[in-house]
């Protein structure tokens, strides 16, 4: 491997205010958005939880949701991570302090924006793309903020060659850049309104284009950059293989884009387009799998510290769902399967094993590595942040068990004929409510997860406010040699 | 030389090609990465554009009024779409549910397309004349009253807020920049259409004993669900199971 690092240099003025503040931001907006999903979760199963008030109903809360766990949680983990590591790696403070403030502050404003229109139903209905024309605009100046400081950090570095972990970052800011901008183009018709440049269909398509590769992109990319730099320093083991980070790279960026028209299997889209989505979602199944198989067997000659190490327990786990849900989500493109899954709560407990348990896991492990560090403490409860694992674990399995059987319950009911051929279920509400308890199971996991969050949150409140460490040099632990 | 050697030596050189011309090269790699993102969107999007690789179009499919502009506003506002497909997928047991299945004309002049992608309740693209008005009113008012056992929140909300046309005619405006074909007339006539095709709906929910104005909210939506696949509806039996 590279020698992107070694202690023996000496260690340059790196910037880990910007990387505290993101940090924060993370952890208060990951509290946020996961209480929102269990209120929406409620929803579901209790439908008085819409509180009869236009603000607090599930279409308009839903969106806060998802836009609250991507962009906030996920969006500052990502940025925590690649402020972090990506001095460390370049071995040379970021570009410029001014963007990095301005990134920062301008991606809070982005999101409590998001947190005030959203529930005043103001969206653009496209999912993960909801935010309305003058937020796209923001969002689209601040990226270019990132931009410029991400490329300036590299241009500005110590050391010559980019350690993988950095090209997936680098895939996640330009990606993220064309599909924000094409998805985006609308005329605006007031200031809070705006309808798309494409129509019906196409429409449809591109918006899928831009759906799928959110979850490529910027639940996927930067996740694998974060894998390939907190895995190898957690686990004190170099990156398994190199060759593989070269190949699934280059073939997970060029397969992902293709995956889109999987979401509009069996709609009047060409067919053309749908069998491409179909093809290339399948074969993204190697790629997904290079790097789940690097990251694993990365940790070899370190599985007996799975045992005692929550750090590893958390990214571990977050690995194998990772590897997990890239099987099924090829699985559920194949046009056949994806008729019964498609419009079901499968697709809910496939997003959320990736979501909460790829994300999510991937997020808690990196977060736990380097909240001691950062702050110069020793983490006030680690016996806590074994129970959070725990607790965010059995969280996960309730969710998505409990969404497979009610997705298949309900796309086999719908489907189900008798003998004389007609729907053996022709009222839609009976198969909704045998999904009742199912849906107060996914409650119940959601609500364990939530409060894993919520113990990560007292965990860290409680790290900072407690004594620093004596030895100041031990901010930083050896680095392996990856 | 053993195979281990051999595929040492291999992977070195495999690394140093990579290294060499990409690694430390970071706008190189910027470059080929923005390539290779690119491909796939170019090869699925511009087709779209170009004769006869895109989706349909046809002329039994005309744009929305204005008062259906403004109730799609009100669907796009509420989430409805986050619950209701608007895709009636070609399988025996939708065309049996729901009726035929949507064809590639019936979204051509859909700003933002609203084909939905999940069903916690039914599809909606063939709800049109499914239901009379008033049901649709008292649905919206409670779900309870018209689906006992329904899960759908209430939106009371909608009987009382107005639609304002000038509002209306800033969508129509700017719908027709994006290439629907309205004309100056549709434009200009916008205030008169809504009040003409509201008082319609008025009038068909005061012969079951409802009471309200042509510019609430509840008026709009119900002229737009009661839009929801009607040409289809019309159009597509009688095409001998082709159509569109």
């Amino acid at each position: 491997m590279s020698q992107v690092e070694s202690t023996a240099v000496q260690t340059p003025d790196y910037d880990d205010d910007i990387v505290k503040l993101f940090f924060g931001a993370t952890v208060l907006w990951g509290v946020v958005g996961m209480l929102v999903g269990v209120i929406i979760a409620l929803q579901i199963a209790w439908w008085p939880a819409n509180l009869g008030l236009p603000w607090t109903t599930f279409g308009r809360l839903r969106p806060l949701h998802t836009n609250a766990v991507i962009f906030a949680f996920a969006g500052n983990v990502c940025f925590t991570g690649i402020y972090y590591s990506m001095q460390r790696l370049l071995k040379t403070r970021m570009y410029s302090d001014l963007l990095s403030k301005l990134h920062f502050w301008g991606w809070q404003a982005i999101i409590v924006a998001a947190a005030i229109s959203l529930p005043l139903g103001l969206t653009q209905s496209k999912e993960y793309a909801e935010l309305i024309w003058p937020i796209d605009v923001a969002i689209t100046l601040v990226w270019v903020i990132f931009g410029w400081n991400f490329f300036g950090t590299i241009a500005v570095r110590k050391v010559k060659h980019l350690y993988v972990a950095i090209w997936f970052y680098m895939s996640f800011v330009i990606t993220i850049a064309v599909l924000h901008i094409v998805n985006s183009l609308a005329i605006p018709a007031t200031l809070t309104r705006s309808y798309p440049v494409f129509a019906g269909l196409t429409d449809g398509l591109v918006q899928w284009w831009y759906g799928h590769n959110a979850v490529g992109f910027f639940l996927t990319t930067p996740f694998l950059g974060l894998m390939y730099y907190f895995l190898p320093r957690a686990a004190e083991r170099p990156v398994y293989s190199y060759r593989l980070s070269i190949i699934h790279f280059w073939a997970l960026v060029f397969l992902y884009i293709w995956a889109g028209p999987h979401h509009l299997l069996y709609s009047a889209l060409p067919d053309w387009a749908q069998t491409l989505g179909m093809v290339f979602s399948i074969m993204l199944l190697a790629p997904s799998w290079g790097g789940m198989l690097n990251g694993l067997l990365t940790l070899r000659g370190a599985w007996d510290r799975l045992r005692t190490d929550p750090i590893l327990k958390f990214m571990v786990v977050a690995v194998s769902f990772y590897g997990m849900s890239t099987f099924e989500g090829p699985m559920m493109s194949i046009r056949s399967v994806n008729g019964l899954a498609h419009f079901t709560n499968w697709v809910i407990g496939h997003v959320h094993s990736g979501a909460l348990g790829w994300v999510g896991m991937m997020s808690f492990g990196t977060l736990y590595w380097l909240l001691p560090r950062l702050w110069n403490r020793d983490l006030a409860y680690p016996k806590m942040a074994t129970q959070h694992f725990w607790l965010a674990t059995i969280g996960i399995v309730l969710y998505t068990v409990s969404m497979w059987v009610a997705g298949l319950m309900e796309g086999l009911q719908w489907r189900a004929l008798n003998e004389s051929g007609q729907l053996a279920n022709p009222i839609f509400l009976d198969i909704v409510h045998r999904l009742m308890p199912y849906y107060w199971i996914r409650v119940l996991g959601g609500v364990l997860y939530l409060t894993g969050m919520v113990m990560f949150l007292f965990n860290v409140v409680k790290t900072i406010k407690g004594p620093e460490r004596a030895a100041s040099s031990g901010a930083h632990a050896p680095a392996p040699a990856v | 030389m053993t195979n281990e050697n051999k595929s040492q030596e291999s992977e070195a050189a495999y690394g140093s090609f990579h290294r060499r011309f990409l690694e430390g090269k970071g706008a190189v790699f910027a470059v080929a990465t923005t390539i290779a993102i690119l491909i796939g969107g170019i090869v699925e999007i511009v087709p779209m554009y170009t004769a006869g690789a895109g989706p349909e179009t046809a002329d039994w499919v005309t744009p929305y009024t204005p008062l259906e502009v403004a109730g799609r506003d009100i669907y796009i506002r509420e989430g409805c779409y986050l619950c209701h497909s608007q895709w009636v997928r070609p399988m025996r047991a939708e065309v049996l549910r729901y009726g035929e299945w949507s064809r590639a004309p019936e979204y051509q002049y859909d700003r933002p397309f609203l084909l939905g992608s999940r069903r916690m309740g039914p599809d909606l693209h063939r709800l049109a004349q499914k239901y009379p008005d008033a049901w649709h009113y008292e649905h919206m008012r409670d779900p309870r009253s018209t689906s006992p056992g329904s899960v759908m929140p209430s939106y009371p909300w909608l009987l009382d807020a107005t639609v304002d046309a000038g509002d209306v005619q800033a969508s129509v405006r700017a719908l027709r920049k994006s290439g629907v074909p309205y004309t100056d007339a549709d434009v200009d006539g916008v205030a008169a259409s809504i009040a003409g095709q509201g008082q319609q709906i008025v009038a068909s929910l005061a012969g079951a004993g409802i009471q309200t104005e042509a510019d609430r909210e509840i008026v709009a939506l119900i002229a737009y669900l009661q839009r929801l696949g009607r040409e289809g509806k019309a159009y597509l039996p009688n095409q001998g199971g082709g159509g569109g």
